[in-house]
């Protein structure tokens, strides 16, 4: 690995500080004069149509100020996924409808001087509903005559791709490269499998909220808890019908988002409600309403047939997905075809066939969550390489190094197929995989921990191993741009502008790292303003993982452009070529000579008294802007032990080992702390977090109490990460990205280790103790 | 429902408050004291975020009436530390990496303060189930229990 000064290094994240001593950072945290609380009503039914809302008797409610429903608010079909205009998603979504499809989803909303009486108004309107038969079962959602979910008739994509509503039906994408008929003709083995992935939820600690207010030039500012401020600007102005030059929106310190805070969640609502009512309105959802209604992850059920070699090929593959997006399609299409575009190419096998389908249901709203199709598909692939391995007698060790891509190896599937239409071809220029499985195998002492759990102890313990490979395509190709703006300060110092939005990541000292290694100083000089659309220049938001690597692009552009011309000044300052003088120190030194002039001193020149010596006043500023020409992968090995008992069905997870290829690591424990953050929540999908409904389609357990996330006393009593770095050339001193690979490990990881300790393969999540105990009863 | 005089002692200032008597401990923390280092993150007592000192013991805020918390002494994140001087727990989160989005922090230091105060050399379980209560969907918990860790020692060091 190369050595950087700043780069590399695991300076403190720059907030940390201040977020550890309590200052009132986040969205809710501000307070105003003649604010309004803002209540959402919910739907009661999964699917009904509404025939009258009567609101009067609420709105007449001493300090109600507005109350807004289908009835008073334009109709505007839009998508409230965050993604690029036009957005890969269906416009199928209003406001307000007068049509209910979910037990959650919104049917009215007050604004009132307290939250009591928001909550009591809420209570007097009157909704008359017509109850329709729901969608619940998405391997029925298609049928002939099943209910229709989304009857309007003008709902739709921008962009020309599949979209057939009248069935359910809202995404579909079909792939085939090779000849996969062929492929499972020369194979010795073929393996077929159901695998069935549940309902979760994000549970960012910070529950999703917004607060809305005019400024004094009649704009409408929002400030809000979102992954994607400029989108947010996009999506209000055109639901609300104004110009986006009237939006203004902030996105202060964010108390996680891991996809749930991708979508325009409650933006819209607390936008409105501020026009009609003309007072700061605040819209912060309890606990319960961040289960029901913000996001999920996409439940799918995915069928797999692949043929495998003696000799340890895999001659073909076969994946057929499909997705439930819940009642409205946002990131319905992207997410499905991911489960391809960033799993398959993982894999060393040229005969591929692919069919994605995502369906409509009544139950709550899919989105983007952590790991976006990735970490289902990873699933289903991860357990194949374990069946195909067990088929040849391979251990699975040699097997995944065997078939998986390496360095200067290229993908069909990059090419073939995006997170929307056609990929982009592509080399894999950075890849330490191989070292990764080598390394983690050799650190978890696997090959003796296979063999010693050949025999199992006595009892009811029985302790078993797995492993898998994950890789994670780091960009939407094409579609993700980030830009950076910065300006030097008389003290040497500068202001870093970034339309990047740090969730809680460390975006911002990543990137502040990346600019001052670029500048020869330190963090410290670094003032880092992340994100406001009147002030910080455009970025795509914060997703599929590409802030380190396209927004840190930008960065180190911007850093680069404002090198030049410090290089410029002083050259002119101490007379000397440019080619003698370096940047070290916060300083340009001359090589040949040893004159020196400090940052400060020419900013100080260029602001204040070149003008004396003939030469220019000016700011020494820069912009730049990077976009996603290349998806380069970020790769991981995963080892777990695990012990089931035999009696309850309880698995525990003892050991947990992570080997990651992220690139050059910017901030090593930042890093690291994304890997552990992924792990545990991946260890909670996969053991204990699972959305339960009721036969009406109500979620039963939206609390901490009922849907259980792991806490300290749930993580193995073992978690190792090893990052192994390779160094890639496209991205901003070698890095690649992080933020998704590690949560899709788990999953199939623990049900590979659960087949090794007891011989049950486990293929529908999660691996709770009466699933387990089913499994074992019928073994 | 009427408001009644409470007086609360928070961070050693006496606060004397009109509030309603079913107005929780969290609300007035946040709103009528405006000392937005406690979080709401589910007003029902399983996440921690809201979590405060009564009396040295880490309590959920979110549970607790204002009027219960008369005549006891309540501490929250903002008065054990600050910018400038920050508390050895606070200076260890920010070392250790132990801070992401940073929501759970506060609540998650003050549980490890109950701790600390009580045990200056817990083992990792005992440290573990200190802030068992405080849920974190970031870390990972990993980078916070060293944090605890090595606060306890510097704590123990300048005990000496």
């Amino acid at each position: 690995m190369r050595e950087f000064s700043v780069v590399g290094k695991s300076v403190p994240k720059i907030d940390a500080l201040s977020l550890s001593v309590g200052k009132p950072l986040f969205t809710d945290d501000v307070e105003f004069r003649d604010l309004l609380h803002a209540k959402i009503l919910w739907s009661p039914h999964a699917h009904a149509k509404i025939r009258n809302i009567e609101t009067r008797e609420a709105e007449a409610l001493s300090g109600v100020h507005a109350v807004i429903c289908f009835k008073n608010v334009p109709r505007v079909l839009h998508t409230t996924a965050g993604q690029g205009w036009p957005e890969p998603s269906p416009y199928d979504t209003l406001v307000f409808d007068n049509k209910v499809r979910y037990v959650g989803d919104r049917v009215a909303a007050v604004a009132a001087e307290t939250e009591e009486t928001a909550c009591k108004a809420l209570k007097l309107i009157k909704v008359e509903y017509e109850p329709l038969q729901p969608v619940f079962d998405s391997e029925r959602a298609m049928d002939e005559g099943a209910p229709v979910i989304h009857d309007e008739p003008d709902a739709r994509y921008l962009i020309p791709v599949f979209y057939d509503p009248m069935h359910n039906h809202c995404a579909h994408i079909d792939l085939s490269i090779g000849d996969f008929g062929a492929g499972i003709k020369s194979a010795d083995f073929v393996i077929e499998h159901k695998f069935k992935t549940h309902y979760a939820q994000h549970c960012t600690l910070e529950p999703h909220s917004c607060i809305s207010y005019f400024d004094s030039y009649g704009r409408i500012v929002i400030r809000t808890s979102t992954q994607i401020p400029f989108h947010i600007r996009r999506l209000v102005a055109a639901c609300l019908q104004i110009p986006e030059k009237m939006v203004h929106v902030i996105k202060p310190r964010i108390g996680g988002g891991f996809g749930s805070k991708q979508c325009m969640v409650i933006e819209d609502v607390c936008a409105f409600l501020a026009m009609r009512t003309k007072h700061p309105v605040r819209l912060a959802y309890t606990r319960e309403e961040v289960f029901v209604s913000s996001r999920t992850r996409h439940p799918m059920v995915m069928w797999t047939k692949t043929g495998v070699r003696k000799d340890g090929a895999i001659s073909a593959i076969e994946l057929k997905v499909l997705s439930n997006t819940g009642p409205y399609g946002a990131h319905a299409m992207t997410v499905m075809s991911n489960t391809c575009a960033k799993t398959l190419p993982l894999f060393r096998c040229n005969n591929i066939k692919f069919t994605g389908d995502t369906v409509y249901t009544n139950l709550p709203k899919a989105g983007a969550y952590r790991g976006y199709g990735e970490t289902q598909g990873t699933f289903a692939m991860a357990i194949m390489m374990d069946e195909m391995a067990a088929a040849i007698g391979m251990d699975p060790v040699e097997f995944w190094k065997k078939n998986t891509i390496r360095k200067g190896e290229t993908s069909p599937i990059f090419k073939a197929l995006g997170e929307v239409g056609s990929g982009v071809d592509m080399i894999v220029e950075s890849c330490s995989l191989a070292e990764c499985i080598d390394k983690g195998a050799t650190a978890f002492r696997w090959n003796e921990k296979r063999e010693r759990y050949k025999n199992q102890l006595e009892g009811a313990l029985k302790h078993g191993v797995g492993m898998c490979c994950i890789m994670h395509g780091g960009t939407v190709s094409l579609l993700d741009m980030a830009s950076a703006s910065a300006k030097i300060n008389e003290d040497g110092s500068f202001n870093l502008l970034v339309g990047a939005a740090d969730l809680g990541t460390g975006a911002d000292t990543v990137l502040s790292q990346i600019f001052a290694e670029t500048l020869g100083i330190q963090v410290e000089d670094v003032i880092v303003y992340a994100s406001d659309t009147d002030i910080s220049p455009f970025d795509k938001g914060a997703y599929a993982s590409a802030t380190t690597y396209v927004a840190g692009g930008a960065v180190l552009k911007t850093a680069q452009k404002i090198r030049k011309k410090l290089l410029n000044e002083a050259s002119a300052i101490l007379h000397e070529p440019k080619d003698n003088l370096i940047i070290e120190k916060k300083a340009i030194v001359s090589t040949k000579t040893g004159k020196k002039i400090e940052l400060g001193q020419i900013a100080k020149k260029t602001l204040y008294t070149n003008s004396r010596r003939g030469r220019n006043l000016f700011q020494i500023a820069a912009t730049a802007s990077e976009y996603s020409r290349l998806n380069p992968q970020s790769f991981a090995a995963h080892f777990v032990e695990v012990a089931v008992d035999t009696e309850t069905g309880q698995v525990k997870v003892l050991k947990y080992l992570a080997a990651v290829d992220c690139g050059t690591p910017i901030n090593p424990k930042l890093a690291e702390g994304q890997i552990h953050g992924s792990i545990i929540n991946g260890i909670g999908y996969a053991l204990t977090e699972e959305l339960v409904f009721d036969r009406k389609g109500c979620v039963r357990n939206p609390s901490f109490r009922d849907y259980k996330i792991c806490s300290s006393l749930d993580i193995p009593e073992e978690m190792v990460t090893m990052l192994v770095p390779s160094y890639e050339p496209t991205g901003p001193y070698g890095a690649k990205t992080l933020g998704e690979i590690n949560i899709s490990g788990p999953l199939p990881a623990i049900s590979n280790s659960i087949k090794n300790a007891v011989g049950i393969r486990l293929c529908e999540t999660p691996f709770t103790p009466e699933k387990i105990l089913k499994a074992l009863k019928k073994k | 429902m009427e408001e009644k005089p409470v007086k609360l002692n928070v961070n050693n200032r006496i606060y004397e408050l009109k509030v309603k008597p079913y107005q929780t401990l969290l609300h007035v923390i946040r709103n009528e004291l405006g000392l937005k280092g406690t979080k709401y993150g589910c007003g029902t007592g399983e996440c921690g975020a809201c979590t405060v000192l009564i009396d040295g013991k880490a309590v959920h805020s979110c549970l607790m009436l204002a009027a219960q918390a008369e005549g006891k002494i309540i501490t929250t994140i903002e008065g054990i530390g600050t910018y400038e001087k920050p508390h050895p727990l606070q200076q260890a989160f920010v070392e250790a990496g132990a801070v992401q989005c940073g929501f759970c922090t506060p609540g998650m230091i003050l549980s490890a303060k109950a701790l600390l105060d009580r045990n200056p050399n817990p083992t990792t379980e005992e440290i573990k189930r200190s802030i068992d209560g405080n849920l974190c969907r970031c870390t990972g918990y990993v980078n916070i229990i060293e944090a605890i860790r090595t606060a306890a020692e510097q704590m123990r060091r300048n005990q000496t």
